[in-house]
């Protein structure tokens, strides 16, 4: 078995966010992921909006620059997580095909085992 | 035992595989195993069952490195394997399942395209990394780094080494055929280079599409890629004049043509074409077939090929099918047609840079004697190729229209 990180990736910019409707419907279809692959769920959690976000990078001489926004701007941002266990990529491709990303999609990387 | 490479060393690496779980390891194994064979046969005689010979010793040699190295440290992760030990000796019953596995896992769309091609090229037909290398016309230094990363993603994200589940395996067979097709355009017209046809590389399609019919026999896209293949391949020896220049379709000697693989490619559209609906390669094999069996170029039957691309296009809706669809409609209703429908597409972005459309597009014109619009045509095709029997073929038709004006001029 091994794990992987499945990463959420949306549109914060969508217009179709802004229906109280689009969300309620990503929620519900969140639960009925969590029902359906329990078994493999090791963890997730749903982000705030990058706009709530704090980066902080590095230097070459080890100071650290504290900056409001996400650490990459990009159009499709990090929204949320999966932490899952299966026995081998095309496993966890198929969990994370049920996955709601309407506005995007999702990353798949394996956990580097410790 | 060059035969028995081509012929056996996905079987025997495939089946090595199983017992090392990890490619490379397998790999040296199996290069081995050939070493000994190439000694062991020359004084004992060839094996009836080369195959098994080989797949025996291959297997043994990788049991005796796994208890040598049990203790060492692995720096990447095993394959993830369904079966994990078989028969040591013999082609066993799922011999076959395991070059499928092989070849699922060489051609998993978590690779990108080119790293596919290249792990199937010397995985499944053994070619060295140098020979793939000079495949993709890259230093062989630059193609080593893209297997070991290539392998490496196959370890540490657990790419399974396993065919598909019935549910995954219709678009998973697909992603096999795009590689095995792209092996084959990329030796029919090579993008680059001297020479128009790569017959390392058309040969070694051949070989893939033969063997995922042994495999997946009642598939009908594997049937209508190894027709297309057969097909198009057939005219290889005609394609190209003595000198290495390019010869039209129109102006190819069709006794030339091998009819036994045409029979075979006949066969195999006819099959494939029961299946509804018909298969982007199954269509473009049957399109190929009635190329193969007109007679004459004059006596091609034009309508049913703009009929087949009708049905292609709506398959497989590309800029290149619908080129080829107007070129047809050229064909088969006269070259006014032919532009009209060129025309059509000119917003299309790709073809805006596609030599074929504009070399298209000049042969219309000139079939229509509007020789200066031919040339700007020809002269704008010949800036979008880098192949030189392409562009020889293109500069003739540049300098035989001007000779040609030349003559009309001084009558």
């Amino acid at each position: 078995m091994s794990e992987y990180l499945i990463l959420i990736y949306q549109d914060e910019s969508d217009p179709s966010w802004s229906d109280p409707a689009t969300g309620e419907k990503v929620m519900k279809g969140h639960m009925a992921f969590g029902e359906k692959h329990g078994a493999s769920l090791r963890g997730g959690n749903a982000l705030h909006y990058t706009n709530s976000a704090t980066s902080l990078r590095h230097d070459k001489s080890g100071k650290v620059t504290v900056t409001d926004g996400a650490f990459v701007e990009t159009k499709e941002a990090l929204g949320g997580y999966y932490l899952i266990e299966a026995p081998d990529l095309d496993a966890a491709l198929a969990i994370a095909k049920d996955v709601p990303a309407p506005t995007g999609g999702v990353e798949v990387r394996p956990i580097m085992p410790t | 035992m060059a035969e028995a490479h081509r012929n056996e060393w996905a079987y025997v690496l495939a089946a090595t595989v199983r017992v090392t779980r990890d490619i490379d390891a397998a790999e040296e194994c199996v290069q081995d195993a050939f070493a000994r064979a190439l000694t062991d046969w020359t004084a004992n005689g060839i094996p009836i069952k080369p195959g098994a010979w080989l797949t025996t010793v291959a297997r043994r040699l990788a049991l005796d490195q796994q208890r040598r190295h049990a203790t060492h440290a692995r720096l990447l992760p095993l394959l993830v394997a369904d079966v994990d030990d078989g028969p040591v000796d013999a082609r066993s019953d799922d011999a076959g399942d395991d070059r499928l596995r092989l070849i699922f896992t060489c051609c998993h769309p978590a690779l990108d395209l080119e790293s596919q091609i290249a792990l199937t090229l010397h995985f499944v037909c053994g070619l060295t990394t140098a020979e793939v290398a000079k495949a993709f016309l890259i230093k062989e230094s630059a193609m080593a780094a893209r297997l070991t990363r290539a392998k490496k993603k196959i370890a540490v994200s657990h790419i399974p080494y396993h065919v598909p589940s019935a549910d995954e395996l219709p678009d998973r067979i697909e992603a096999v055929l795009d590689v095995v097709h792209l092996v084959f355009t990329t030796g029919h017209t090579a993008p680059s280079g001297s020479s128009l046809v790569r017959d390392d590389l058309t040969s070694r399609a051949l070989q893939l599409a033969r063997m995922l019919r042994e495999l997946l026999t009642s598939d009908p896209g594997v049937a209508g890629l190894l027709a297309l293949i057969l097909l198009s391949d057939a005219r290889r020896t005609s394609r190209t004049s003595e000198t290495g220049a390019l010869v039209l379709l129109e102006d190819q000697d069709r006794s030339k043509w091998d009819h036994e693989s045409i029979l075979e490619g006949i066969g195999l559209v006819r099959e494939s074409l029961t299946h509804r609906p018909p298969t982007r390669f199954s269509l473009m094999a049957a399109i190929a077939a009635v190329h193969a069996e007109a007679p004459s170029f004059s006596e091609t039957d034009w309508g049913e090929i703009v009929s087949i691309y009708d049905l292609l296009l709506l398959t497989w809706p590309s800029p290149v099918v619908a080129l080829n669809r107007a070129v047809a409609i050229g064909f088969a209703e006269g070259p006014l047609a032919g532009l009209s429908a060129l025309d059509e597409l000119s917003s299309d972005p790709f073809l805006a840079h596609y030599t074929y459309y504009e070399s298209a597009r000049a042969d219309f014109f000139y079939r229509l004697g509007h020789c200066e619009r031919a040339v700007a045509s020809y002269e704008l095709a010949l800036l979008l190729t880098d192949n030189a029997v392409e562009r020889s073929f293109l500069q003739q038709r540049l300098d035989d229209i001007s000779s040609e004006s030349a003559v009309k001029g001084a009558s």
